[in-house]
């Protein structure tokens, strides 16, 4: 059977330290799989390989059935990526921001503003990114998950400097993203309250 | 299956989108671009102060001390070409964006020319002025540190690609890429003194713009390859 993205016999040392080894994975349209483990335990390693930014030691990542190796173009046409650093230009706006972005990937330009409205940032466009607190930029974040039309979600703590409200906007909108049949993994080491199909990764 | 998948942005939006940021964020903090077009501005004007108005020594060595000028003010702001990109997490977004790696990596030596080496072309004729250099001179310059300095932000492309995961890469960078730039030093500076006494320019021109366009088609692909690698 094909999955949407998998991952096979993976294994990543670093240093001396192996951090898993013969790890396997399955991903299907509509699943959301969390990687679990304590910290140091190889969760953002595992979202960087598998999104390509290092090399497993071993093993193999299938996208749509074919191995990633060379077909890393389409993968990235569909892959979405929230990590610790936002990635953003802390001197422009959040307007502005957006506006590259959306040079780089599909974006769905039509809802900008309803978008930042329903993450409460619809005031704050004309802010340089410096000037808002690190749970906004957060949320600026999240807004570049919400109007990119990729189908694959990567995350790592989402979670993180996100107040009450921002928590339960993430597990909403993770939760929309699953109905829509998107896919989704997400590193984290807290619980997360989503309606939909999920699955478990735990890192040692 | 097939008509879920997300539209790619065309290759020239991405490198239109990548040039426009680099220049928006050097016009918000114009004091990154204004640095290094000072230090050309003081070094290549210091030296007719200290060495006395005798037009002929200014004029036989006015090419030289410029095109060093040039040189190390193409260096000194090629250092921090990736470094913010690779703190923010910008640089993590472009290695996972659909458009092509070389793409973007052209169009972040593209907007560093024009926020760096181009603003320096512009007022190499003032500086060159205060050498008493002849007027042919004068274009001669201009021409060869606008391929000089293209070149050199495309070589140091690479560079900076190479060192951006390591604190203080400045002296490494330096190291790599002066080996590239010396033909870019040696054919520049050589050309204007020729220019100054008649003799014909062609070749040297022709040089740079050869070297500059071997550059422009290479460096790129070696930027992106390396950036692959240090982000690691």
């Amino acid at each position: 059977m094909n999955f949407l993205l998998s991952g096979h016999d993976l294994c990543l040392f670093r240093g001396d330290k192996c951090l898993f080894n013969s790890l396997e994975f399955a991903l299907n349209p509509g699943q959301l799989l969390i990687v679990e483990g304590s910290n140091g335990s190889g969760k953002t390693s595992l979202l960087r390989g598998i999104a390509g930014l290092l090399e497993f030691e071993q093993g193999e990542i299938h996208w749509e059935g074919n191995p990633l190796h060379g077909h890393y173009q389409a993968f990235r046409a569909d892959l979405t990526w929230f990590a610790h650093k936002v990635g953003f230009k802390d001197d422009l706006n959040l307007l502005e921001n957006l506006r590259f972005e959306q040079s780089l990937h599909s974006f769905d330009e039509g809802s900008v503003m309803a978008v930042l409205a329903r993450l409460g940032l619809d005031l704050l466009t004309e802010l340089p990114l410096r000037s808002l607190s690190a749970g906004q930029q957060r949320r600026v974040a999240l807004a570049r998950m919400l109007l990119s039309k990729g189908r694959v979600w990567m995350m790592d703590e989402p979670f993180t400097n996100l107040d009450g409200a921002g928590r339960s906007l993430v597990d909403a909108v993770l939760s929309e993203h699953l109905a829509n049949g998107g896919s989704a993994i997400v590193a984290t080491h807290q619980p997360l309250e989503i309606v939909g199909d999920v699955k478990r990764v735990s890192l040692s | 299956m097939t008509d879920t998948r997300p539209l790619v942005p065309s290759l020239w939006s991405g490198f239109v989108g990548i040039v426009r940021r680099d220049i928006l964020l050097a016009w918000k903090r114009p004091g990154d671009v204004l640095n290094p077009l000072f230090f050309f501005a003081m070094v290549s004007t210091l030296f007719p102060l200290a060495l006395g108005p005798s037009s002929e020594q200014l004029g036989s060595i006015g090419p030289g001390v410029i095109w060093v000028a040039a040189l190390l003010a193409a260096l000194l702001s090629l250092n921090s070409l990736f470094v913010s990109d690779f703190e923010d997490g910008s640089l993590d977004q472009l290695l996972l964006s659909p458009q092509p790696l070389t793409v973007l990596a052209l169009g972040k030596a593209i907007g560093h020319w024009m926020v760096s080496g181009l603003p320096l072309v512009v007022i190499s004729p003032l500086v060159a002025i205060s050498f008493h250099m002849p007027d042919q001179s004068i274009k001669v310059m201009a021409v060869t540190l606008f391929f000089g300095t293209l070149s050199l932000s495309l070589l140091g492309s690479i560079g900076a690609a190479l060192t951006v995961g390591l604190h203080r890469g400045t002296a490494l960078l330096s190291l790599l890429i002066l080996p590239l730039a010396m033909p870019v030093l040696i054919f520049g500076a050589r050309t204007v003194s020729l220019s100054t006494s008649d003799d014909a320019v062609s070749a040297g021109v022709y040089f740079l713009a050869a070297y500059c366009m071997l550059a422009l088609t290479l460096a790129p692909f070696a930027t992106a390859a390396a950036l692959r690698i240090s982000n690691e």
